[in-house]
Formats: structure tokens, C-alpha cells, sequence
């Protein structure tokens, strides 16, 4: 097994490598083909692996394959942990890039940067599965740092555009911020179990709770709910959560199969399945869990809420992406890790589907993103309008979809779980199938149906997109309908997990629901009589139908009647103006005072320019005594004979 | 009453204190600097063979042999400095030599 | 009893004539001065028995530093009175320094050391000693290396006072006693063809 792992990690870094450095020499089809090559070995690899483990009950994988360094007791190694959890995520993970790479084919068509594009995007998916595969902290957080540095470099990908050049500036900005948190939170670990290697430090997550830390004089806290709340930190840079998601929205700079790839399916999953994998250690730190639980309930309601408010179709998928995230991280503060994963899962596809569905809209439209330019394009782009159908319904939890079953999976899971905070969150994420359900439909609305708004020559050449663009369109819309039924079972409920994930209080939340589960279609029919999502998910869409199709009129009415909060909206909570004018310009303050007293007066003023001075008043007063004068130094010199001869004298 | 070595070497500081008085106040000639040197250096002679009668050996002798040689030689460059300066700067005051201080 | 006589005329002499060095307006009197400070020196030198210096002080001083000193002063036509015109301002403080010295050179070695000097008086030298024998064999032996090297500054002096005061005046006729050596005919003589005047008759 071990070379078959070998090998899907580093198919797709060869073909990167070989894309990226000989580009030149091997053409745009030789780039396009190599990469296509090694992302389509890795998935038919992790297929096998899939079914190994999963099927055929194969036994777990861990073993470190290579170290690499040994500095005091501390080994650092690169190894791989390969169980359900992984398997699952190496599998999503290739396909969704197998898919994005072909539809690059079409994307990126005529653009100079061709066979770089496919480099970054085949590296992405090497660092993604070195994360997901890793079986200590150390590669973990090389996976963690590499996604991070492709996802700057695939934002600017197109560096001569000013606003791409600042979203990658921010992304990376923002991640920083998290990744500290993250390797704090891996340091913390290290200090106090002493190993890098995960069931290691799992298997003193119980001892490491009880011990104590003091951060601030007089607070004891835990060493584990520290450590944990950290890690916590890194995931909430990575996965985009309140307050550091607002590199989230800006990183639509990037080409849209990027979106999709990094920055709706994979990346950004990387911070839910890092909690989700470290669920031996924040099991036993319920402050933690309250944390995750609120921080995501907040990101699921209010970025919502945000994408009914845009304007750009690319930057509404990211909002949506953003409060999908959320869900997830509710889940997981839930103790539904089950639940978080299968949504990380179904989510995946469906939004990598509308990501995609984008992107062909945007290529239509010759590279027009503003919905109120669109309109009416159902009988233009019969395929794209489909398959955006499918994901759509996926998203908002149509009965039957994918996303129906892990969405709502994960809302009773969230109703069930009584940690603090759980109210809070119940009741956000329920709203959110509202707000998901309008903000879903009004771009669908506004972008298939109604009005052609768009300009007469652009009418003109619309038409459906290439079959490289439409082929994973329908290869992502055919597990957005149909994963969600056939998975429930052994995914959610099939004790799939039971070797990946620990819940310290058994059968948990996610147990409890299995209890009642008798099979996808009563599961359907427990949802629409004892749930209020359905009905709320149908409110929304008919709100959006209504105010978009219906009475087009309204919304601007609306707009005038509550400027305030449209206000918000549009400011996104004034983060971005937050983080600029006091972090920012804090910053930038502390900088200038440190350069300006620190270093212009202290280092350059005194230390530097001062002793210079000081040598010139020094020189000048040696200068002074040294005379030139003869007869100067014959009575300084007898002078002294004198003193000491009289010293002489009287002693 | 005998002529100790006292004598000598009192005899030499007073001469050595008269050629400091002399560098003070000729403080502007060069020529007359140079034969107050000469002055000092002979008043260390005196020393120097005080010293070797006194402890009945020549070593102080050879030392006064050296000091002569040496001051011979500082006495002729010194002069040819002398009279190079004065050709160029018509001159010997030390006051007006001053081009070399910053 | 004559040698404390002799000493005290020499040395009286002596100190009036450093005094005169320091103190003559005329520099030419000052080199006088200092001329006869040697030649008394050089009696003083005697009385204590080092032949063979006294004599080598007249003979490179009185004969050759001093007669250079007095050259280049005559030389040069130093308007000494220019010079002198600080006289009195440093005037006191030198005496007052030079006289502090000379009494603490006098109470160390007059007054504190008197028991320890006494029992060291010079010893008459016997009647076959010849002091310059005695530093010609201390010299030629012990320090040969240090005479040579004396050679060496003299010779040093010799040739940069020399390039020191040389100057070649543009226009001086001299020989090139290379070029001389180096002429060659054709650079002598040159063998003009005069066409003969066929025309002469005329």
C-alpha cells in the first residue's frame, strides 16, 4: 500500500514539476495532458484506496515513510495516516481537481499563462493531499502553509491586475493570522506531549486537559482548550470563519476554476478537516467546542445574509461558500464531525458544480460577473442551465439532493447538542437555509431567467460553452443529486468514522440521529414533518422568485426603505474598513513610531550618528591639546616629569 | 671636598632645565628649537657618563657614542629641512607652518 | 682640590653659555654659545675621565655640526627679531616649570641619595688604561652590529640631506656623461651633397 499512497501523492507533483519547469518545451497539450495524467492516477488510486479501506476493510495505514530531520528528541518525519477520514477526503480532493483540471482546458483557453495555471493547480493538489494524508503535525502544517502559498499565487495568478495583486495580499495577510494561531497551537503540543505524531499526542489528549497553563498572570487554564482553541485559530484563517474571513469574497479575483477548486471545495476544507482529525483533543475541551460551535454559527447566519446583497455571481458563491463553512464548523462544534465531514463532502461537489456553472456563465458573457448585466439565459446555455439547477437545489437542501441530507443532518445534529452556545447556533444555521434558499435563487433567477439585460453585441455571440467546460458540469452535477442518498447510510450512520473520529460522550449527537434512521426516504419524510427547513428553504426560494421574477420593482424599494441595514450589508459589517483603519493603520502607527523612535532616533540617532558625534567632539577636543606646537608638548611632558618626580619625593 | 657624580648630575638638570626655558621662549625658531635639542641631548650625555665612570663601565660610553651619532644626523637633516622650507616659504616661524592642521 | 676648581669654572661657564643660547638675540651668537657649551662640556667630559668622547664631542660638534649650524643661519639671513617677540609672556612660566625640576632633581640626588652616592665616587682609572682601547673593544666587539647600523643612519643622513637640498635649475649646462659614452657618428656628422658649380667659367 505503501507506494500506491507514494504514488497518488506524488503523481500530481511530478506532472507539476514537469509542466511548471518545462513548460516551454512541452507545449500547452503536453502541459494540460501530463497534469490531467497525474490528477486522474491519483483519483483512480484513491478510488482503490477507497475501496480498500472502506470495503474491503483493509487495515488503517500509518507509518512514517521518510525522516527527514532529528534535532534533540525531536523526530520530524513524513509520514502518512490513511483511514476512513482521509481516504474519503484523498478521493474528494482528486476528483474535484480531475474535474477542474479538464474544465481549465476550456477556462483558460486563450490565456499567455497556460501551462503555469496547470502547474499551480497540480501542485495544489500534491500539497492538498500531503495535508490530508499527513500522520504528524509537522507535514500538516507543510500541507496547511503550501495550499496557502498556491492559493496566493492562483489569486494573483493574472499579477498584472491591481485588485488581484491586493486580494492575494490580503488572503495571505489574513492566513497569517491564522496559521500563527495554528502553529502556536501545534507548538503548545509539542511543549507539553512532546511528539508530533498524531495518536501520540491523542493518546495524552486526557492527561494534557487536566493540566494547567498560565497565559495571563492569575488565569489558569487548560493546556488541551488552549492548544486547541489555536489550532482553532489556523482553521478559522484557513476555512474563512468570522472575523478572518474576508480574504474569503476577494480571493474571486483568481480564474474561477481556482474558485471552485481552492477556494469553495478543498482549501478552505482543510481547516474542518483539521478539527474534525484532532477530535481526540477537542473532545475534551468543551470551551473549545463552545467556540467552534458560536464562531460558526455566526460565520453560517451573517455572510449569508451578505451574498443577497452582491452583485457579482463569483463573489455570491463565495458568501455562500463562506456560510456553507459555517455549517460545517457548527457541525464539528457539535461533536457531529460525521455530519461536518459528510456536509465538507456533499458541499464539495455542488459547490464546485456552481463555482464551474459561474465560470461557463462568465465565459458566455465574455468575461462579464455583474448579474444585473445578465438574464434570460436558459435557452442560450441549456447544459449550464441544468447542471446550475442541480447545485442550486443541492445548496438550498431540496429533498432528495445531496445537500438536503447533510444539511439537514446537520441542523438536528446541532438542535440535539446541549453544549452552551448550541441555542445560539440552532437557530442561526436554521435561518440560514432561509437567506441560503433567497440569496441561491436570486442569482439564479436573475442570471437564467427574466429580463435579457445584457449589452446587444455580448447577446449576440452568446452560446453554449465547449464540451471540456460542460463534461465536469455534468460529471460534478451527477454526484451533487445522487451522493447525499446513496452515502447517508454508511457515511453519517455506518459507524464509517469509528476509527477516525473519537466522541468522548457516546453515541453522541450524530448517534442519537442514527437511532431514528430507517433508510434515506423516511429520513426525507422525518424531515419535512418534524423540521422546519424544508419549509423555510421553499419561503426562500419563493421570496426570490417573488422579488426577482414576479415584482422586479421591489427590491430597489426595499433598498430605499431600509438603507440602513442595506448599508451593512453592502459594508460587509465594515470589517474590511475595521481592519484597515485600526489594524491596519495600527500597524502602520506602531511601525512608524518604531521607526521613527526606534530607529531614526535611537539606532541611527544615537548609536550610529551619535558616536560618530561623539568621536568628532572627542577628536575635537584631542585636537585642541594636540597643538602642533613644539613647546605644547615639552610642557606637558615636563609637567609631568615634575608631578612624578615629586610624587617621588613626598611618597 | 671631592667632585661626586652628584655634581655631574645635578650639573646636567640644570643644563636640561635651561634648554626647556630655551624651547619656551625661542618657542618660534626653528634653528634655535634644534640647538636647545642639541642642549638636552647633551645634558643626557652627562648622565650617561656620569653613570658609566661611576660604575666603571664603558657600556654608558657606547650609549654617549650612539646618541652623538644620531644627533649628528638629526642635526644635518633637521637643517636641510630647514633650508628647503625656507626656500619655499621664505620663512622659519613656526607660527606660519601650519598648512598640515585641520 | 684642583679638579673641584676646575669643575666649577668648567660647569659656570657651561651655564652661562646655555644661557646665552637661550637668550641671545643674534642667532649667530646663539650658535657661538652653544659652541663654546660644547667645548666646556667636552673639558667637563675630561675631568671625569672619558677621554675618547670629549675629543669625539669637539671634533663633530665644534668641527662639523656647529660650523653647519652656523652656515645654514648665515644662510638663510633669519630676521631673528621677528621671532622673538613673545619673549616675556612664556618667560615665566618656563623658569618656574625649569625651576621646580632642578630642585627636585637636586633634592633627590644631592640631598636624599648623599650616603648611597658618596660611597660610589669615580675611581681614578689606572695608569695603563686607555679609555679609547676600552670602547674600541667594547664597540668592535659587543656592539658591532649597532656601530654598523650607526654607519648606516650617517650614511642615511648624508644622502637625504643631500636630495633634500639639491635643486636643478632649469638652463644649467651640465654633462651627460652617458650620452657621451652612447654618441654614435652618424649623430655627429653629417655628409651633405653640395652640387659643384659646373658653371664656374663664368
Amino acid at each position: 500500500m505503501e507506494i500506491i499512497y507514494l504514488t497518488i501523492v506524488l503523481a500530481p507533483l511530478v506532472a507539476a514539476v514537469f509542466s511548471g519547469l518545462l513548460g516551454k518545451q512541452i507545449g500547452r497539450s503536453g502541459a494540460h495532458s501530463i497534469t490531467i495524467a497525474g490528477v486522474f492516477i491519483s483519483f483512480l488510486l484513491s478510488l482503490y484506496a477507497l475501496k480498500a479501506i472502506a470495503i474491503d476493510g483493509a487495515p488503517i495505514f500509518n507509518e512514517s515513510i521518510y525522516r527527514w530531520g532529528s534535532v534533540g528528541g525531536l523526530t520530524m518525519e513524513v509520514g502518512f495516516l490513511v483511514d476512513h477520514l482521509t481516504v474519503l477526503m484523498m478521493t474528494v480532493v482528486t476528483f474535484v481537481s480531475l474535474a477542474v483540471h479538464i474544465y481549465t482546458i476550456g477556462y483558460m483557453h486563450d490565456d499567455e499563462g497556460y501551462q503555469r495555471f496547470f502547474s499551480y493547480i497540480s501542485l495544489f493538489t500534491f500539497a492538498m493531499l500531503m495535508l490530508v494524508m499527513s500522520n504528524n503535525f509537522l507535514q500538516l502544517f507543510f500541507g496547511w502553509e503550501a495550499v496557502g502559498v498556491i492559493s496566493y499565487l492562483l489569486i494573483g495568478f493574472w499579477f498584472k491586475k491591481e485588485t488581484a495583486i491586493s486580494a492575494n495580499m490580503k488572503a495571505f495577510l489574513v492566513n497569517r493570522v491564522g496559521d500563527f494561531g495554528f502553529l502556536l497551537g501545534i507548538a503548545a503540543l509539542l511543549m507539553y506531549a512532546g511528539s508530533l505524531d498524531y495518536y501520540q499526542v491523542f493518546s495524552l489528549a486526557e492527561d494534557l486537559s487536566e493540566q494547567s497553563i498560565e497565559l495571563f498572570s492569575g488565569m489558569q487554564w487548560s493546556v488541551l482548550s488552549v492548544a486547541c482553541i489555536c489550532l482553532f485559530v489556523g482553521a478559522m484563517g484557513k476555512s474563512a470563519q468570522v472575523p478572518l474571513h474576508v480574504w474569503l469574497p476577494d480571493s474571486m479575483e483568481g480564474p474561477t476554476p481556482i474558485s471552485a477548486l481552492i477556494h469553495a471545495a478543498t482549501m478552505v476544507t482543510a481547516g474542518i478537516f483539521m478539527v474534525a482529525r484532532m477530535s481526540p483533543l477537542f473532545e475534551f475541551s468543551q470551551t473549545a467546542l463552545s467556540l467552534v460551535l458560536i464562531i460558526g454559527a455566526t460565520t453560517a447566519f451573517f455572510t449569508g445574509l451578505l451574498g443577497v446583497v452582491q452583485h457579482d455571481i463569483k463573489r455570491v458563491v463565495a458568501y455562500s461558500t463562506l456560510s456553507q463553512l459555517g455549517y460545517m464548523t457548527v457541525a464539528l462544534g457539535a461533536s457531529a464531525y460525521a455530519a461536518g465531514i459528510f456536509h465538507l463532502m456533499t458541499h464539495a461537489f455542488f459547490k464546485a458544480l456552481l463555482f464551474l456553472a459561474a465560470g461557463s456563465v462568465i465565459i458566455a458573457l465574455h468575461h462579464e460577473q455583474d448579474i444585473r448585466k445578465m438574464g434570460g439565459l436558459r435557452k442560450y446555455m441549456p447544459i449550464t442551465y441544468w447542471t446550475s439547477l442541480v447545485g442550486t437545489l443541492a445548496l438550498v437542501g431540496f429533498p432528495g439532493f445531496s445537500g438536503f441530507f447533510s444539511k439537514d443532518a446537520l441542523i438536528e445534529a446541532v438542535h440535539l447538542s446541549t453544549i452552551p452556545g448550541s441555542g445560539y447556533a440552532y437557530w442561526c444555521v436554521l435561518l440560514s437555509v432561509f437567506v441560503t434558499a433567497l440569496y441561491s435563487f436570486r442569482v439564479f433567477f436573475l442570471v437564467f431567467h427574466g429580463k435579457e439585460r445584457m449589452d446587444s453585441d455580448v447577446k449576440k455571440h452568446v452560446k453554449e460553452s465547449p464540451t471540456v467546460v460542460t463534461l465536469p458540469l455534468i460529471l460534478l452535477a451527477i454526484p451533487s443529486i445522487f451522493i447525499g442518498w446513496l452515502t447517508i447510510e454508511p457515511v453519517l450512520f455506518g459507524g464509517f468514522f469509528n476509527q477516525s473520529i473519537f466522541i468522548l460522550e457516546t453515541p453522541g449527537v450524530v448517534g442519537q440521529l442514527g437511532d431514528n434512521f430507517h433508510g434515506p426516504l423516511s429520513f426525507i419524510v422525518h424531515a419535512a414533518t418534524a423540521s422546519a427547513a424544508i419549509y423555510l428553504a421553499a419561503a426562500g426560494a419563493l421570496l426570490a422568485w417573488f422579488l426577482y421574477l414576479k415584482r422586479p420593482d421591489l427590491p430597489q424599494l426595499f433598498k430605499e426603505k431600509l438603507k440602513i441595514i442595506h448599508q451593512v450589508l453592502e459594508n460587509k459589517y465594515y470589517f474590511d474598513s475595521f481592519n484597515e483603519n485600526f489594524i491596519a493603520k495600527g500597524a502602520r502607527m506602531t511601525a512608524n513610531s518604531f521607526w521613527r523612535v526606534g530607529d531614526e532616533f535611537f539606532i541611527d540617532g544615537l548609536i550610529v550618528n551619535g558616536s560618530a558625534r561623539f568621536v568628532r567632539f572627542f577628536s575635537g577636543v584631542m585636537r585642541s591639546i594636540q597643538s602642533g606646537y613644539l613647546y605644547h608638548y615639552a610642557f606637558v611632558m615636563v609637567v609631568g616629569l615634575a608631578i612624578i618626580i615629586g610624587l617621588l619625593i613626598v611618597g | 671636598m671631592m667632585i661626586t657624580i652628584s655634581h655631574y648630575l645635578v650639573l646636567a638638570a640644570v643644563l636640561f632645565s635651561l634648554a626647556v626655558v630655551g624651547i619656551f621662549i625661542n618657542r618660534k625658531n626653528v634653528i634655535l628649537l634644534l640647538m636647545c635639542i642639541e642642549l638636552m641631548l647633551l645634558a643626557v650625555n652627562f648622565n650617561f657618563i656620569a653613570f658609566s665612570r661611576m660604575l666603571g663601565d664603558e657600556l654608558g660610553q657606547v650609549f654617549v657614542f650612539f646618541i652623538l651619532t644620531v644627533a649628528a644626523s638629526e642635526a644635518a637633516i633637521g637643517l636641510a629641512i630647514l633650508v628647503v622650507l625656507f626656500r619655499t616659504r621664505q620663512s622659519i616661524n613656526v607660527d606660519e607652518l601650519g598648512s598640515l592642521k585641520g | 682640590m684642583i679638579t673641584s676648581f676646575l669643575f666649577y669654572t668648567f660647569s659656570l661657564i657651561l651655564v652661562i653659555s646655555a644661557l646665552g643660547v637661550i637668550a641671545s638675540r643674534n642667532l649667530v651668537y646663539s650658535a657661538l654659545f652653544l659652541v663654546l657649551a660644547f667645548v666646556q662640556s667636552a673639558m667637563l667630559w675630561l675631568l671625569i675621565e672619558a677621554e675618547f668622547l670629549a675629543v669625539v664631542l669637539v671634533l663633530v660638534y665644534v668641527g662639523a655640526v656647529m660650523v653647519l649650524f652656523l652656515f645654514v643661519v648665515m644662510m638663510l639671513d633669519v630676521k631673528s627679531e621677528s621671532l622673538k617677540d613673545n619673549f616675556n609672556r612664556y618667560l615665566p612660566m618656563g623658569l618656574l616649570l625649569s625651576l621646580v625640576i632642578v630642585i627636585e632633581i637636586v633634592h633627590v640626588v644631592w640631598f636624599r641619595s648623599q650616603d648611597v652616592i658618596s660611597v660610589l665616587l669615580p675611581q681614578a682609572n689606572p695608569e695603563s688604561y686607555s679609555n679609547t682601547q676600552a670602547l674600541g673593544a667594547l664597540l668592535y666587539t659587543e656592539h658591532v652590529y649597532a656601530f654598523e647600523l650607526a654607519g648606516v643612519i650617517l650614511l642615511l643622513a648624508i644622502v637625504a640631506a643631500i636630495s633634500l637640498t639639491m635643486r636643478r635649475r632649469p638652463g644649467l649646462k651640465v654633462q651627460d656623461v652617458p650620452a657621451q659614452v652612447n654618441v654614435k657618428s652618424e649623430d655627429r656628422v653629417r655628409l651633405v651633397k653640395v652640387p659643384s658649380n659646373k658653371d664656374s667659367s663664368r
